[in-house]
């Protein structure tokens, strides 16, 4: 098996996300070259205050995802989780809707901007403690997606609710705007307001990757290796949680990141859990970065959402997937 | 010198008794077989003794102490224990999952030049240096049991518990796995494991601990502890035990009763 090691792939994906990074700078409805970098442009603007919080976005709601579905797959040793599949993400989109709903978030009302965050973050919490909880001793990679699908269907209802009680259209409106996930004209409020948590829970997760290795030889075999599951389902569930709800508060859901890049990461780093936590972060955010001028540069009346330009990606992938996962099954 | 005790182990699973008043002592240097119909234990035992099953009541010590009592790392660090159905998610290669029989041992910088050392050791122990390089998912049964043997010999310890080590084993590997078992006990280490053939069992362990319905039934060398009595009411056949040039052979004549 030829692999690559992993201070060189590290050493790429910083390379491209540097390059995405100058390039997202410039890229979007107004062109922004390099020669206008500079205070006395106009457009400097422009940089300082949309393009320059929307690129640390991205990498940092990027880095989360990625991680947190390396992290998942690795606990489960199910190459087919990922805080969307698994409704962690549903779950923090709901408890950022019912933030939504009850208004507290709109700055006219005066509400607390730290709320929307918390209510995603207890989400993801809510729905990742579901999960180890649901499967617990009898972890089958099974009940572990069936779980999932139970708290994609909650949530999903729940969301359905607030859109069907809102008050008027405009919350509608915004509530189905923000679900679509978007980086669009996020500010560095947001990122003060994500980027710490995201920060903690990665670092959490960091602290389970020999706990994931040793699961690879099942609980039994690592329970026996002197790993403590407990620990390591707590330290899963908060990083997981933390990581992913304060993504989730800030862009809305955008899906499969954390499935996807795992996977693009093994064929060159090998499939040691531990190995794919900091690659899959920064595979994570190039990939987030680069949708994200992806979209920019698809010439359409409105900007299509990042959220839905990934699920669109996303889906062939994930069946993709599924057939080739088939194809060994069998 | 280090002694690995069960005192008045009860185990209570799903309603149902799995152990019952199960005493006894282990010493380094021997191997210890723990025989018994399906059901009648064994691995139940077998994870007790490793400290993965709690008991309902009593305790299992080691040198006096309360295992449960111990760090698991530290636990780890002196009880390498063989899961029966080894499952395996990642292909690996061989080389990684040995050496995540040196969790328990690594610092915060990963595997040392030390840890390295012990790898190759447990790779050259169990044989499997020349698969060392392969996925293990793409191995044999019986290529992965050896793999999973030289994981457990990787982080050195004083006790290496086994449950059904042998299944999948060619008799060539088998009798190369007997060598090692013994070669472990010479070198002081306590070795303990479930086995199914009897034959191998009398051959192999100095001592073996017959079960039925969770509790002890005999205790002691093959010749004293494997009768034809016990083994009838522990496996409801009639069988005899009977010395060949060979050693020690089990005879199955049929059902009994």
């Amino acid at each position: 098996m030829k692999r690559v090691s992993t201070p060189v792939v590290v050493a790429g994906l910083c390379f491209a996300l540097v390059l995405l990074g100058a390039a997202s700078l410039m890229v979007g409805r107004v062109w922004v070259p390099l020669e206008a970098w500079s205070s006395a442009d106009p457009r400097w603007v422009i940089i300082l205050e949309l393009r320059i919080p929307r690129t640390l976005l991205a990498i940092v709601v990027g880095g989360a995802l990625g991680m947190s579905g390396a992290a998942l797959q690795g606990y489960t040793r199910n190459p087919l989780a990922d805080p969307g599949v698994l409704g962690v993400s549903s779950m923090a989109a709901l408890g950022a809707v019912i933030s939504l709903y009850f208004g507290f978030y709109a700055p006219v009302l005066g509400g607390a901007p730290w709320l929307m965050p918390l209510c995603a973050m207890a989400g993801a919490l809510i729905g990742v403690l579901v999960l180890i909880g649901l499967t617990g001793q009898a972890s089958g990679t099974v009940t572990f997606v069936l779980a999932g699908v139970v708290l994609n269907i909650v949530a999903g209802a729940g969301v359905a609710l607030a859109l069907n009680l809102a008050p008027n259209p405009w919350a509608v409106n915004e509530i189905v705007n923000w679900l679509m996930g978007s980086l669009t004209d996020r500010s560095f409020a947001d990122l003060q307001m994500s980027a710490p948590f995201v920060a903690l829970g990665l670092a959490l997760l960091l602290l389970t990757g020999r706990a994931l290795d040793a699961l690879t030889l099942g609980e039994t075999g690592a329970r026996s290796l002197g790993i403590s599951l407990s620990r390591i389902r707590v330290l899963l569930a908060l990083g997981v949680g933390l990581a992913a709800g304060a993504s989730v508060a800030v862009t809305g859901v955008i899906g499969f990141v954390g499935l996807v890049t795992p996977h693009l990461l093994r064929p060159f780093l090998g499939p040691r859990p531990a190995g794919l936590l900091l690659p899959s972060a920064l595979g994570g955010a190039v990939i987030v970065l680069a949708g994200d001028i992806l979209v920019r540069l698809i010439p359409s009346a409105a900007e299509v959402r990042l959220g839905v330009a990934m699920a669109a990606l996303g889906g062939p992938f994930f069946l993709g997937l599924l057939l080739v996962q088939r194809r060994r099954l069998s | 010198m280090s002694v690995l005790e069960a005192r008045g182990l009860h185990l209570q699973a799903g309603g149902r008794t799995v152990l019952s008043e199960v005493s006894a002592r282990f010493e380094p240097g021997q191997v210890t077989a723990i025989l018994g119909a399906n059901g009648a234990g064994k691995s139940t035992l077998l994870a007790a003794l490793a400290g993965l099953s709690p008991p309902t009541s009593g305790e299992v010590l080691l040198d006096q102490a309360p295992l449960l009592g111990l760090p698991p790392r530290r636990r780890a660090q002196r009880l390498g224990f063989i899961p029966q159905t080894p499952e395996i998610a990642w292909g690996l290669e061989v080389r990684t999952v040995v050496g995540l029989g040196r969790l328990p041992w690594l610092g915060a910088r990963g595997l040392s030049g030390e840890d390295e050392v012990a790898v190759d050791r447990a790779l050259a122990a169990a044989r499997v240096e020349d698969l060392a390089e392969r996925d293990i998912t793409t191995l044999s049964g019986g290529e992965r049991a050896r793999a999973l043997i030289a994981r457990a010999l990787a982080g050195e310890p004083e006790w290496l518990l086994a449950d059904e080590p042998y299944a999948g084993l060619d008799p060539r590997h088998a009798l190369e796995a007997g060598d090692l078992f013994r070669r472990l006990a010479g070198e002081g280490a306590g070795v303990l494991l479930t086995l199914h053939d009897l034959t191998l069992a009398a051959r192999l362990a100095d001592r073996v601990l017959v079960l039925g319905h969770g509790r002890v039934l005999a205790d002691g060398p093959p010749r004293s502890a494997m009768t034809a009595d016990i083994l009838a009411v522990a496996y409801g056949v009639d069988a005899r035990l009977r010395e060949t040039e060979q050693g020690l052979s089990v005879d199955i004549l049929g059902r009994w009763g």
